[in-house]
């Protein structure tokens, strides 16, 4: 048998996401892949995916934490499961050091998560019942302006003059586009106004800290939302290498954790200061 | 802990709850009796409106937010707001008010599934409120005023006190006096001030022991949860200054007790005490109990099912006792009152975590909107979660949010015990 591996599966509304890691945390593997409408069948091709990257087999599963809206639906690797936030919450804690906000903007919600010093949570919060501030605004306005998701962020780098959009609503957000469509407003910077209504939405929330790391889909895709976030801050935002596993890799370090394979947080593995973005 | 895969926890019943369905029958068929056959004229009257006063002039009285939380709690509100918001009643006001209305227009109660020979809600002579809790009473009873030709009448209360002083106390006061004479033509007879008295006592009688009963929850293990609450409180509702109440809570509160003796938890293993801040989700009532039963999780104490006790009540001084009892209220109060109270709540229950629910179309019952979670977070340190939701309207809720939120919530809690 090789060596054990640790499975985080993130079943997300939007994204299924794994991670597999070693009992010292280090990323083997990973498959993400459209959540579709059977969510073990999709979990079960990232899975072997995420294990074949890792040189790994399911028999050399050690132990699986699921995590996400599906969390329930993959049974067949686990039946030990964590919240989203938590185990986004577990990932920064052993990711990052001190006092953090980590900002988990996905396909269906957005997530505010803080951490203490010693790298508790100490409060959270999710978006209210509206998709505002989420992936799936993103996803209805690409839609709605005949752009590929995929292109959006290289359009709103692209603007000279970003298009303020106003509303809360997603559907009144729509009607400001087409309004700024019809007023001949270039579409780069529609696009910039709509990144820049994500990042209002979410910063209205709550109250970030000084340290800031974002995460989530949205982010690993429009590396541009998080520059555009340091701006509005007024300081740098952590951007990790893999914003999307956070969750995944998150609920794989309580795999870790619930067989005793590892401590606490290892300083050497910290994101530092010169990841910032 | 990470969850994992284990034989559910059973709900415990209440013993009392038996006696508790009884005497909630036995009130129904008694109002619809008084309305079918016209032998007791019958008032409605608001949740925490003048009942006292309405009893002691012989009326049988009907809660229309009793009807409302039971068209919640029956699933059908959802289906029957859109009939009142059709006729120009905003998805956004009362959603007891748009299910109620909307019940009505469509010829339908909950009460003729549960009680065989009740055909529709007992049609009123006379609707009273008191706007102590929010205007839209006012503006409900005045649909049925107009729809059915009858008198609403009430009072007109002061609200956002932080001091329930005398002025306020002397003009609500006199705003229950003036009720008298268009009551006294309405149900025929003469207030006769001793039955008022009685009834005043008897109310009081009856929120005593129903403080006891929440008291029992201050136990550890609590031996009942906000859920169990939202249900035993009928009587204390639509009951308080009847001799019946205060016979039903001398009866649970010997269960609860005796349940306290034996350390005998509502919730098994009870690792985390919650307090709830605002309305109950009616249609989630069920859902709810069972989540945090399941999380070993007790929600011990509440703002809403508190707010049915008047300590203020004395016999002696009726109209002044009942004017200050219904403007003492959580709901009438300040936000610095009320912050204050939830303090003393936290420390009395020894509480984890405060739960606000956000309800869409009950802003005078949603305390999570000026601040407050943050303030008593700071000033107590007890964490927080605003659950956005509604009392009657399921379309305002995600299940699958409000899932994960209390299951993240939980987690932080016992992360940081």
């Amino acid at each position: 048998m090789s060596k054990p591996v640790y499975v985080g599966l993130d079943i997300g509304s939007s994204r299924t996401k794994v991670a597999v890691l070693d009992a010292d945390r280090q990323l083997l593997g990973y498959a993400i892949k459209k959540s579709g409408t059977d969510f073990s069948v999709t979990a079960g091709i990232c899975l072997d995916a995420s294990l074949e990257m890792a040189g790994a087999t399911r028999q050399d599963i050690a132990n699986a934490v699921s995590t996400g809206y599906g969390k329930s639906n993959v049974e067949f690797v686990t039946t030990e499961s964590k919240t989203e936030i938590g185990c986004l919450a577990n990932w920064g804690r052993h990711n990052v050091s001190g006092i953090i906000t980590l900002i988990d903007i996905g396909g269906q919600d957005n997530k505010i998560v803080k951490l203490d010093q010693e790298g508790r949570r100490s409060s959270f919060k999710m978006n209210r019942k509206c998709a505002a501030g989420t992936g799936a605004f993103l996803e209805e306005m690409s839609y709605r302006l005949d752009v590929p998701l995929e292109d959006m962020d290289g359009l709103a780098r692209a603007s000279k003059e970003m298009v303020k959009l106003g509303s809360y609503c997603t559907v009144f957000s729509a009607t400001e586009v087409l309004e700024n469509i019809r007023n001949g407003k270039k579409v780069t910077d529609i696009v910039k106004g709509l990144f820049y209504s994500v990042i209002k939405r979410v910063l209205e929330m709550d109250l970030p800290t000084e340290k800031v790391v974002m995460t989530g889909g949205v982010v690993a895709h429009n590396a541009y939302i998080v520059e555009m976030a340091a701006e509005m801050l007024g300081r740098p935002v952590i951007r990790p290498e893999y914003p999307q596993l956070a969750g995944a890799m998150g609920a794989a370090i309580y795999a870790i954790n619930e067989k005793g394979d590892a401590g606490s947080a290892d300083p050497n593995r910290l994101i530092s200061e010169g990841e910032l973005q | 802990m990470i969850e994992q895969s284990k034989p559910k926890l059973l709900r415990k019943t209440i013993k009392a709850g038996e006696l508790m369905n009884q005497v909630m029958s036995d009130y129904f068929y008694g109002v619809n009796e008084a309305a079918t056959t016209g032998k007791q004229k019958v008032a409605w009257c608001t949740s925490v409106g003048p009942a006292e006063l309405l009893r002691a002039l012989g009326f049988a009285v009907h809660f229309p937010e009793n009807h409302g939380a039971l068209l919640g709690a029956t699933r059908m509100a959802t289906d029957l707001i859109p009939g009142a918001n059709a006729i120009g009643y905003s998805p956004d006001i009362c959603s007891y008010l748009t299910a109620d209305i909307g019940a009505y227009l469509k010829g339908v109660t909950p009460l003729a599934k549960a009680y065989p020979g009740i055909q529709s809600v007992p049609k009123p002579d006379v609707l009273v409120y008191s706007t102590n809790q929010c205007r839209d009473v006012q503006d409900w009873f005045g649909w049925y005023s107009r729809e059915l030709g009858i008198p609403s009448i009430g009072i007109k209360s002061p609200r956002n006190l932080n001091e329930v002083g005398a002025a306020p106390i002397e003009d609500v006061s006199q705003q229950i006096q003036a009720l008298v004479p268009p009551l006294e033509a309405i149900s025929g007879n003469k207030l006769d001030l001793d039955r008022l008295r009685e009834t005043v006592a008897l109310s009081k009688e009856c929120t005593e022991l129903w403080k006891q009963v929440l008291e029992t929850a201050k136990a550890i293990p609590a031996p009942l949860t906000f859920f169990d609450g939202t249900i035993h409180m009928g009587p204390a509702v639509v009951l308080r200054g009847t001799q019946v109440a205060v016979d039903y809570y001398k009866v649970l509160l010997a269960e609860l007790q005796q349940n306290v003796r034996d350390g005998a938890g509502a919730v098994e293993g009870e690792k985390v005490r919650l307090y709830w801040d605002g309305m109950p989700v009616w249609g989630r009532l069920r859902q709810h109990s069972e989540h945090f039963l399941q999380l070993r999780t007790n929600v011990v104490a509440s703002t809403y099912c508190s707010s049915w006790i008047f300590p203020a009540f004395d016999e002696k001084d009726p109209f002044r006792s009942m004017a200050q009892a219904y403007l003492e209220l959580f709901i009438v109060r300040s936000d610095e009152y009320k912050e204050q109270y939830m303090k003393r709540m936290i420390e009395e229950f020894r509480i984890d975590g405060i739960i606000y629910h956000d309800a869409k179309t009950c802003p005078n019952n949603s305390n999570s909107r000026y601040g407050l979670p943050k303030r008593l977070e700071t000033a107590t340190g007890v964490p927080s979660l605003v659950l956005s939701g509604d009392l009657n309207d399921l379309r305002c809720i995600s299940d699958e949010q409000t899932k994960t939120n209390i299951e993240a919530f939980i987690e932080q809690i016992e992360e940081g015990k």
